[in-house]
């Protein structure tokens, strides 16, 4: 039953994945302490736009999704000054308009976005040696940017205004922080796809706040968690044949479900 | 009204209108060391707006914020999120932005009388714990300057008379300026040395009893208000209402 471990594809598929698990368990707090889920999301589904550029004008596609990532993010961020609407609505409207605009433009190139359906639900089993490296180096790039800005971001997430006036540079440690988002999405859209990797950002993150009482420690026990819910994932597709990326999402939910039987931590 | 300029942080004119609605007018103030500057007014009447202002957060539409040279301010906010995500407990509340010795933080917190709640959750802490919490994190700036949005809001009656002490202590040991906001009326008015009364522009100013007998300001509060202030202040009732009295040992250091 463990000749699977053996299977190069397997083994591509579990590096690859504890690569984005041990990444996006961190950056996940910050998404749940910063309360920024729904932006998390709109930054991921407007990272379709970017691979549908990337592949009607032949350039990378990681690097189109970071590119439309950071775009849309800017995009917000000036709406947000303006004050014409709600922030949520604001979310609502990028996220599901660049969702839309990436599929069509996808549609456009291969003439069906079916034939694009990895990049929303992730297909983990298919990486090859060149996706896996490009997930180390870009896990490693937005864990060095996160361990940069760590103190000025847990400030900022405490209290940003108090923050501010302690003399941090918010708004250029948001635009750090918003790139990192975007990188992290654009690693992850082949892992795990656009539509899930909110879930991978959030729900280690949000098990790992009943267990932990230190920034610290819930960033590395949501690590841990994201971790296992990759495990469990793989495992769950090699013997039942779900589908990886889902199979993954549920696992966290599971394990999330599990830190419920568990009374907070002080 | 001529001032001496020997204030730490001054307001000139300052003027914020967002979107056709003026927040602030044409608002005028000075905090000098070691004085006690409080703005009450109503509810919307612009005073956590200023406080914003004054600490560089929201920019101007006009008008001017004069700070002095590198001024030291310790910021206690208004809001402060209590079911906040981020796991926390008071000691890394206190080194967020700064880094202090394990014994500056434990004499912060003794000064604020907290220093059994050193490993405690902030999200456990009750709304005067948590003031204390922020007030010693302010004082670990070693401020010339605190500003304190609100200090009493979360805190029960009998809270509020011993945070006032409090602060009153604080300004006593550490010689800095205060700027208090309250809505508030009663045990305010009693420590300050002077009050300003917001509403959009200022209504009215001076020590504590002048204030209390404008006309502007029973306008705004009601007469009765002005009543239920005398109760309190009766017994401290010596001058506050010259604005040239011994401040004249620092210097005029002035930076835009």
């Amino acid at each position: 039953m463990l000749d699977i471990l053996t299977q190069p594809f397997f083994q591509r598929a579990l590096l690859a994945g504890l690569a984005i698990a041990s990444v996006a368990g961190p950056v996940g707090c910050f998404i749940v302490w910063r309360r920024m889920a729904y932006f998390g999301e709109t930054l991921a589904h407007s990272g379709l736009f970017g691979v549908g550029l990337g592949l009607l004008l032949g350039f990378s596609l990681t690097l189109g999704a970071v590119a439309s990532g950071v775009a849309v993010a800017l995009l917000l961020m000036l709406m947000k000054s303006q004050r014409i609407l709600a922030t949520d609505t604001l979310l609502g409207i990028l996220s599901h308009t660049s969702l839309a605009l990436g599929i069509v433009t996808v549609g456009f190139v291969t003439g069906s976005a079916g034939d694009h359906m990895d990049l929303l639900f992730g297909d983990i089993l298919t990486v090859s040696w060149k996706d896996v490296s490009v997930v180390w180096v870009g896990g490693a790039a937005v864990l060095l940017i996160l361990g940069f800005l760590w103190r000025d971001l847990i400030a900022m997430s405490v209290h940003e205004e108090l923050a501010q006036a302690e003399g941090i540079k918010v708004r250029r440690v948001e635009l750090g922080f918003v790139l990192l988002i975007a990188l992290m999405t654009a690693i992850s859209m082949k892992i795990v796809g656009l539509l899930l990797i909110t879930a991978l950002l959030v729900i280690p993150a949000a098990a790992a706040r009943r267990l932990t009482n230190s920034p610290e420690a819930m960033a590395l026990v949501s690590a841990a968690i994201a971790c296992v819910a990759v495990v469990m994932g793989l495992a769950l597709s090699a013997f039942a044949n779900a589908i990886t990326g889902p199979a993954i999402v549920l696992s966290a939910g599971l394990l999330f479900v599990l830190t419920l039987l568990r009374p907070q931590a002080s | 009204m001529l001032k001496v300029t020997n204030a730490i942080l001054s307001a000139r004119d300052a003027t914020l209108t967002i979107g056709g609605r003026t927040i602030l007018d044409k608002v005028n103030l000075d905090v000098r060391p070691n004085e006690i500057v409080t703005v009450i007014g109503p509810n919307g009447a612009g005073k956590s707006t200023l406080v914003r202002c004054l600490l560089g957060l929201q920019p101007l539409t006009s008008g001017e914020i004069i700070r002095s040279k590198s001024l030291r301010i310790g910021y206690v906010p208004q809001r402060f999120p209590l079911t906040s995500n981020v796991p926390l407990d008071v000691r890394r509340l206190l080194s967020l932005t700064l880094k202090p010795t394990e014994s500056e933080i434990d004499e912060a917190l003794a000064e604020t009388g907290i220093s059994h709640l050193k490993d405690a959750n902030v999200a456990r802490l009750s709304g005067g714990e948590l003031q204390r919490a922020l007030l010693a994190r302010a004082l670990l700036r070693k401020p010339e300057l605190l500003v304190l949005d609100e200090p009493v809001q979360a805190v029960d009656f009998l809270g509020e008379a011993r945070m006032y002490e409090l602060i009153s202590d604080v300004r006593k040991r550490h010689g800095c300026g205060i700027l208090m906001v309250s809505h508030d009326l009663h045990m305010v008015m009693a420590e300050s040395d002077h009050v300003v009364c917001l509403n959009g522009h200022v209504c009215c100013e001076g020590g504590p009893t002048k204030v209390q007998q404008d006309p502007e300001f029973a306008k705004l509060f009601g007469p009765s208000a002005a009543r239920m202030i005398a109760a309190y202040t009766h017994h401290h009732d010596h001058d506050h209402e010259s604005h040239d009295c011994g401040h004249d040992h620092h210097n005029h250091d002035h930076r835009h």
